[in-house]
């Protein structure tokens, strides 16, 4: 809250583009950056004169993770009015998780959301006119990011981490319990059962950070095929979603340079699109082997998006209703969602007359229009728990340093039970624990203790 | 009969009441304390015993900041333990049993010999305010006492009721009759009021009783003790506690008696501690518990009379007669007195400021009970802050407030006015989020520089702590420089199965081991050739081994604590416009209005405010 600490964020759009920018705000940001950034000319970072730009490399002891440019704003004339350093990255959502995630592990702290602009709103940066939305921005994301980093865990950790959150709150008390109620007649906490609670936390602890690990965000993301033919606008639709402009979009079919399969991050939730060819019946060998893959491909999937060009729905309307009803009966658990494309150009009546699908979407990706409607139809599907990922993702930059930082206590505490160290000090390190895990389930834990210790233990003399 | 005006006057002569005074008068102001009985000063009126966990703190510090709860403990002490001992240095509380009558009589002398100090034995029935200021106090024979500031402890006498059975009468407490008019007073200039209960156990005859039976349960072998001055020495006899269970059988007499239970039967309404349940509370709500551990008190080196703790009941006194003469040792069980519980006003405490003086009338301060507290030594911290701040505002001073990693006894105020309490507050250890720094040994480094700072601690205490701080600075830098060769040191740690040294190192490191202790420490010949040389007493080498073995679990807490500083000295303009926080939520942005917390800090400590809407505040604020 006080500014204090160097804090990082992704600066540009979030999701791959041609560049990306990183930015880094506090007293501590340059001599944060230069052990991790290798100038082409050997230049130190911290003898750099302010507003400078500096081509290099970011690396990790002996490996390099990109080729970067490298700005200096020296406070107090920066956006934030402290020290700041500006990574431009190459686009890849990879890239630009390890550059985050090198720094997370090294002195910074993942900002929240609005930090920046709060900072350079109490350095006197900012006018007071926008304070006001700087507050809404804080309130709405924090109600928001709890939420949201719940429902992302759905099904795979969210009910273990709660519940570890609980049985080791359960133990903090019982802790507390030997500590304040010495000379009472009660139970002790039992410590090779804590040992095992401890171990327990830090595997799952562990697991998640791992799932962290870029190669992981974008494996794991809820995988989501789409199909369609050529020239229907799948690019456009997932620049759409992307909100940028990708490298090629054009009018002429097969143009899109590699296979789309981008990770589109959606209120925290990551969805993988994996492109695929049609699935029109033909006599060609090859594309019949195309046709095989498209269903090896859907099979994987979690979600299929069928899409289709509205404008030319007349003349392939059966075509249309044959290659949909495969798919159905192919894949009747799957959650499929039909998108009429291009319909800025036509008129969707006939569309809505002849198709009758529950998740029937009308959208143009060119002109943005209807793009929402996509977004909250796939996020229903994890609401309504019609998808299960199991193999949980930590999307969410915060919580993998919370995560971190609750695994680092964890560990302490494993030290201190080792050792035999008293309770009170081992209730330092659970409490500081029990701190993280609120960060990520939003539960506060202050007067918890007590409550616990009065609702289960007869205490009192 | 009052022809003056005096610079504070105290009501009520509790222990909140008693050190409120003795903090006012020794502060140079002219201090008036009237309570209803002048016999009945500094009363236990429930169990004969002072400190215990995180209690012990607190008349630790008491003493430091130049109170007296700590000196009249040690002088009137009939056994003293070091609780907790086998844990970390935070935990260790000190324990003392003592002599009833001699505690009150100990107390009356000490405030005899205050000056600046007068007495006056009257109810006082009514407060005399004027726009929002105090002017002083009505007695019940309509005399006007004035005065610049008056600090009200009236304890459990506040339209107290006591309950034992289906019989109810009013009273302050077991032969005292209860105080009328000041709460009505009050709630007619707009304060809030609610009503508490507690409870306290039968007294019995000790020559009733078969103690052959019981478990004995005498003091420390070595005993400390509470004040950190040279005016009082550890005992060299004490008396034994003992200690006995409740069985099936008792249980069985208790819930016969049920159906008559104030408790249950809906006639006691208001909220007790869960923490120090009756006895029937206990076997109700764990059923599954077959019996209760009851420790049966002296109260004091040459009465006859003891206290039984645990055995806390507001049953008729036919049903306690009964089940106590089922407990083993109690069979021919005689009565001093049945338990009663008792049911009284206070005001939520949230009305309150640091300094303990109320929001709405300026110069009235409250302390004690009256706050919704439970406990002899968080009403005695209360009054010594009370009566301290009626004196410093009289002076036209700057006020004294202890935080949260200063002192217990500023966890326990910034708790009370910032969360406010649902049932009479105790404090706990686990209440205080840096309670390595809140220990016993080091309260007087702590606090004695900051009650001699307002002129309270007298020199002799500085320079008693200042010389043991030296000395113990002098001790760890002997530590940090002289080195230990292996073949000294390694039979020591042979023993302790701690690996052995492969060459030399400091002591300090050595030290730092753990398992490792001053007594291993001693073993080497510098180390004890040291202590002897420069006449090291218990506490300076307790305090060494402390900041040595725990330097690390210190250093970390106070990281946090400095933290937690940078939003304590940021203070919220006294007519911020909370209203303006539409991003806050409605319930959040209530409790801050209702609260008014001094400091952003505090803000984030009342329950319902979020960190994002302190940032939000942070925005506002325009820092």
């Amino acid at each position: 809250m006080i500014p204090q600490d160097t804090i990082i964020a992704l600066a540009s759009a979030s999701g791959a583009g041609a560049i990306a920018v990183i930015r880094i705000s506090g007293k501590d940001a340059i001599s944060v950056c230069e052990p991790f950034f290798k100038s082409i000319k050997n230049k130190k970072l911290s003898t750099q004169k302010t507003h400078t730009i500096h081509l290099g490399h970011i690396v990790d002891g002996k490996r390099v993770i990109d080729q970067v440019l490298v700005s200096i704003f020296k406070g107090p004339n920066s956006y934030t009015g402290e020290n700041i350093i500006e990574i431009s990255c190459h686009g890849s959502t990879y890239i630009q998780q390890e550059i985050i995630q090198l720094f997370l592990r090294n002195g910074c702290r993942m900002a929240e959301a609005g930090e920046f602009t709060l900072r350079a709103f109490l350095n006197g940066k900012v006018d007071l006119s926008q304070a006001e939305a700087v507050a809404d921005l804080i309130a709405s994301d924090n109600a928001a990011s709890h939420q949201i980093a719940m429902q992302q865990m759905r099904g795979g950790f969210s009910n273990e981490i709660k519940q570890l959150r609980e049985e080791l709150l359960n133990f903090a008390s019982l802790i507390e319990l030997e500590l304040d109620f010495a000379e009472e007649d009660v139970e002790f906490a039992d410590r090779t059962q804590f040992e095992a609670l401890v171990n327990k936390i830090q595997t799952v602890l562990k697991r998640l950070i791992d799932s962290f690990a870029v190669g992981n965000v974008i494996k794991n993301g809820i995988p989501v095929a789409i199909v369609g033919a050529p020239n229907v606008g799948k690019s456009t639709l997932l620049n759409a979603l992307l909100n940028e402009e990708r490298a090629i979009v054009s009018d002429i079919a097969g143009t899109t340079r590699d296979t789309i399969e981008d990770e589109v991050v959606i209120q925290g939730i990551g969805f993988r699109f994996i492109d695929t060819a049609g699935i029109r019946e033909t006599e060609d060998v090859v594309e019949s082997i195309g046709i095989k893959k498209t269903f090896e491909k859907i099979s994987q999937a979690q979600v299929v998006i069928y899409l289709f060009d509205a404008s030319h729905f007349a003349e392939n309307s059966s075509l249309i209703t044959v290659e949909i009803e495969k798919i159905k009966n192919q894949f009747p658990q799957k959650p499929l969602v039909i998108i009429a494309n291009k319909v800025d150009t036509i008129d969707a009546s006939l569309i809505k007359e002849q198709l009758h699908y529950e998740h029937l979407l009308l959208l143009s990706a060119k002109e943005k229009t209807g793009i929402d409607d996509l977004k909250n139809t796939l996020l229903q599907f994890i609401n309504t728990g019609q998808l299960r990922n199991n193999e949980t993702i930590v999307t969410n930059g915060r919580h993998y340093d919370s995560l971190l930082k609750a695994l680092e206590e964890i560990e302490k505490v494993q030290l201190g039970l080792n050792d035999g160290l008293s309770g009170d000090l081992l209730a330092i390190d659970i409490r500081q624990a029990l701190y993280y895990f609120g960060e990520i389930t939003g539960e506060v834990t202050s007067d918890d203790l007590l409550g616990n210790i009065f609702a289960n233990f007869c205490i009192g003399k | 009969m009052f022809d003056r005006e005096y610079d504070v006057i105290v009501v009520g002569a509790g222990h909140a009441g008693s050190e409120a005074a003795a903090a006012a008068a020794n502060m140079g102001a002219s201090t008036l304390l009237i309570t209803m009985n002048l016999q009945n000063i500094a009363q236990m009126s429930c169990n004969p015993a002072m400190g215990g966990i995180a209690k012990g703190q607190i008349v630790r510090e008491i003493d430091a900041l130049g109170g007296y709860s700590g000196i009249v403990t040690d002088k009137t002490a009939i056994q003293f333990k070091m609780l907790n001992k086998s844990k970390g240095p935070a935990m260790w509380s000190p324990r003392a049993q003592s002599d009833r009558m001699r505690f009150a009589e100990e107390w009356r002398t000490m405030l005899e010999n205050t000056p600046n100090l007068d007495f006056y034995q009257e109810m006082v029935s009514g407060l005399i305010i004027k726009d929002g200021v105090i002017k002083g106090v009505k007695t019940s024979l309509g005399i006007e006492v004035y005065a610049k500031s008056v600090v009200l402890t009236n304890g459990t006498f506040l339209n107290g009721l006591i309950h034992i059975g289906e019989k109810q009468f009013g009273g302050g407490r077991a032969g005292e009759r209860a105080a009328t008019g000041i709460t009505e007073d009050l709630v007619n200039i707009g304060f809030e009021a609610g009503r508490m209960k507690t409870g306290t156990p039968p007294r019995v005859d000790g020559r009733s009783l078969n103690f052959d039976k019981m478990l004995a349960q005498p003091g420390d072998e070595n005993p400390e003790k509470f004040s950190y001055s040279d005016v009082t020495k550890p005992l060299t006899k004490q008396r034994d506690c003992h200690m006995t269970y409740t069985s099936e059988a008792v249980h069985d007499v208790l819930r016969s008696g049920f159906d008559r239970s104030p408790m249950f039967n809906g006639s006691i309404k208001s909220v007790g501690p869960r923490y120090c349940p009756s006895i029937e509370d206990k076997i109700n709500r764990f059923a599954d518990k077959d019996r209760h551990q009851m420790f049966v008190e002296p109260e004091g080196w040459n009465t006859v009379e003891y206290y039984v703790n645990g055995f806390s009941t507001s049953l008729p006194e036919d049903v306690q007669f009964k089940a106590l003469r089922s407990v083993v040792g109690f069979e021919n069980v005689k009565f001093f007195r049945p338990g009663y519980a008792i049911e009284y006003d206070y005001f939520p405490p949230t009305q309150l400021r640091h300094t303990l003086e109320t929001k709405l009338v300026s110069g009235l301060y409250f302390a004690g009970q009256i706050n919704g507290t439970t406990g002899y030594e968080e009403a005695a911290s209360q009054g010594l802050m009370a009566g301290i701040n009626a004196a410093l505002k009289v002076q036209g001073r700057e006020e004294f407030i202890l935080k949260r990693n200063e002192a217990y006894i500023g966890v326990l105020i910034d708790d009370l006015i910032t969360k406010g309490t649902e049932e009479p507050y105790r404090m706990f250890t686990s209440r205080a989020e840096y309670r390595t720094l809140l220990r016993q040994d080091n309260a007087d480094i702590r606090l004695t520089p900051r009650g001699y700072d307002i002129g309270l601690a007298k020199e002799s205490r500085m320079i008693r702590m200042e010389e043991k701080q030296q000395k113990a600075n002098a001790f760890i830098n002997f530590f940090k420089e002289t080195s230990l060769k292996p073949e000294d040191a390694n039979p020591v740690l042979d023993d302790l199965n701690s690996a052995p040294m492969k060459q030399s190192d400091k002591m300090y490191k050595v030290f730092s081991r753990p398992k490792v202790t001053m007594d291993h420490m001693k073993q080497f010949a510098e180390v004890a050739e040291y202590i002897k040389e420069h006449d090291l007493d218990t506490e300076v080498l307790e305090q060494t081994e402390i900041e040595i073995k725990y330097s690390g679990y210190i250093a970390k807490e106070k990281n946090n604590a400095d933290k937690l500083n940078r939003l304590e000295d940021i203070r919220i303009p006294a007519n911020f416009n909370y209203d303006k926080l539409t991003s806050v939520s409605f319930e959040a942005r209530e409790k801050l209005k209702k609260i008014k917390p001094a400091t952003l800090s505090q803000a984030s400590r009342i329950s319902g405010v979020s960190p994002s809407d302190i940032s939000i505040m942070l925005v506002y604020m325009g820092r």
